[in-house]
């Protein structure tokens, strides 16, 4: 690694003012960026550690929306149970070691193609709280590692509204146990969203043809006759772009039949 | 440089770090406790697992300065106070748990944090749960038994390989 500093803010206002400094990065719980830095791809002057902010920690539920710090650890979210079907996918995400520094803020703001969490903010319709202004999940993710995030702005908490009826399944690449395709199904009075990671080009997206014919009969028989377009799937050793269509629509049917 | 404190092993320790020093560094380095072994340093294999405020963690995809003032826990802190080996590494020298015992500390490690948030866990969770430590030698068969009998559960009828 290169060298840098770091700094451990304990309020969302210092680090804000951190963020604000040449070169500034933030760091959540590290388990993507810290191998990042090791392999030189990123070079930051200062890190500004998230974990020690109070204000970002914790799951308060109000009603039917729950709220999620940004630093808050997978493995806290997996132990939660207000939203059964976010805390299925919370304990699938890397392993238990993971998980415990792991935060929800630091994915969404990395937003990996094959992240489990953004699939899930955006089936919810989550709001993507920072420390300017709210975000809505369908204006947040704009492509492969790509944000609606400015330069320095700080995912302090995301809120979800909580369905129905929720499931996540992922297929896993073996090797690296990240989704080849993963997929998250959340049913509303409103009707139902269906958002894909792992298998597109443009990273996590939402599978309309699908979410409709849901929203008229929660079933995966509904699914029969729909097929996702191989066009702008990820294709590399791990499976085609058609190979990742195809497990599309079958991952989708497992996440229903497991929701239903 | 930055100076951090910290509690190890319920010592209290203090150093000073770059920003970039691995908490795995800290620990083989600066405080001689090289129990803690790195392995892949990628944060896959999880030899290097140690509890921080309880948690088990990957310490080579940790900064020594973000566990500044916290409590952390490594494999020499695992020992009965008389020095003879807790009931985890017991089970792993009673059921041949290891054979290079590269892997071991952060087996040990992890076996540890698993049996304080699930006392008797199923063989599927021990499996489950040992899903970011890699050991190259055992096939992991008897590493699985040993934790289930650290557990205080019969392992007579689980076969041995």
């Amino acid at each position: 690694m290169y060298n840098f500093d770091v700094v451990t803010p304990n309020t969302i206002a210092e680090a804000a003012a951190a963020m604000a400094g040449d070169e500034a990065q933030a760091l959540g719980g590290g388990q993507t960026l810290i191998p990042t830095l090791k392999q030189r791809l990123a070079s930051p002057n200062t890190l500004v550690s998230l974990s020690g902010v109070s204000e970002m920690q914790g799951i308060t539920k109000s009603g039917d929306t729950l709220r999620i710090g940004g630093a808050t650890t997978h493995h806290a979210v997996a132990s939660d149970g207000s939203y059964p079907g976010l805390s299925g996918l919370a304990g699938q995400i890397g392993d238990p070691a993971v998980r415990n520094r792991g935060t929800i803020g630091g994915s969404l703001a990395n937003n990996d193609p094959a992240a489990c969490y953004p699939a899930a903010a955006l089936a919810s319709g989550a709001t993507i709280i920072t420390n300017t202004r709210e975000i809505a999940a369908d204006d947040y993710f704009q492509g492969m590692f790509e944000t609606a995030l400015e330069e320095g702005e700080i995912i302090t908490a995301v809120s979800f509204p909580i369905p129905q009826a929720a499931n996540y399944q992922k297929f896993v690449q073996p090797a690296s146990r990240f989704a080849l395709v993963g997929v998250f199904v959340a049913k509303y009075a409103s009707g139902v969203r269906v958002a894909v990671t792992g298998a597109s080009n443009d990273g996590v997206f939402r599978w309309t043809e699908a979410e409709e014919a849901l929203s008229r009969d929660f079933s995966a028989a509904a699914l029969e006759g729909l097929s996702v377009s191989e066009d702008d799937m990820i294709s590399d050793l791990h499976g085609t772009a058609r190979y990742r269509a195809h497990l599309i629509k079958v991952v989708t049917a497992r996440a229903v039949t497991a929701a239903s | 440089m930055t100076k951090v404190t910290m509690t190890v092993n319920g010592k209290a320790v203090s150093g000073d770090v770059e920003g970039r020093t691995l908490l795995s560094a800290f620990l083989r380095e600066d405080q001689g406790l090289t129990g803690t072994h790195v392995g892949c340093d990628t944060s896959q294999c999880g030899a290097c697992v140690v509890h921080v405020n309880g948690k088990a963690v990957k310490s080579c995809t940790m900064f020594a300065s973000e566990a500044n003032g916290a409590a952390v826990d490594t494999v020499e802190g695992q020992t009965n106070a008389d020095g003879s080996l807790n009931v985890i590494q017991q089970a792993f020298q009673d059921h041949h748990g290891l054979q290079c015992g590269f892997c071991t500390p952060g087996m040990v490690m992890s076996a540890a944090a698993l049996l304080k948030e699930n006392p008797t866990p199923s063989e599927a969770e021990v499996r489950e749960y040992l899903e970011g430590n890699i050991c190259r030698c055992t096939g992991y068969h008897n590493i699985v038994k040993a934790i289930m009998a650290a557990s205080g559960q019969d392992v007579s009828a689980i076969a041995a390989e």
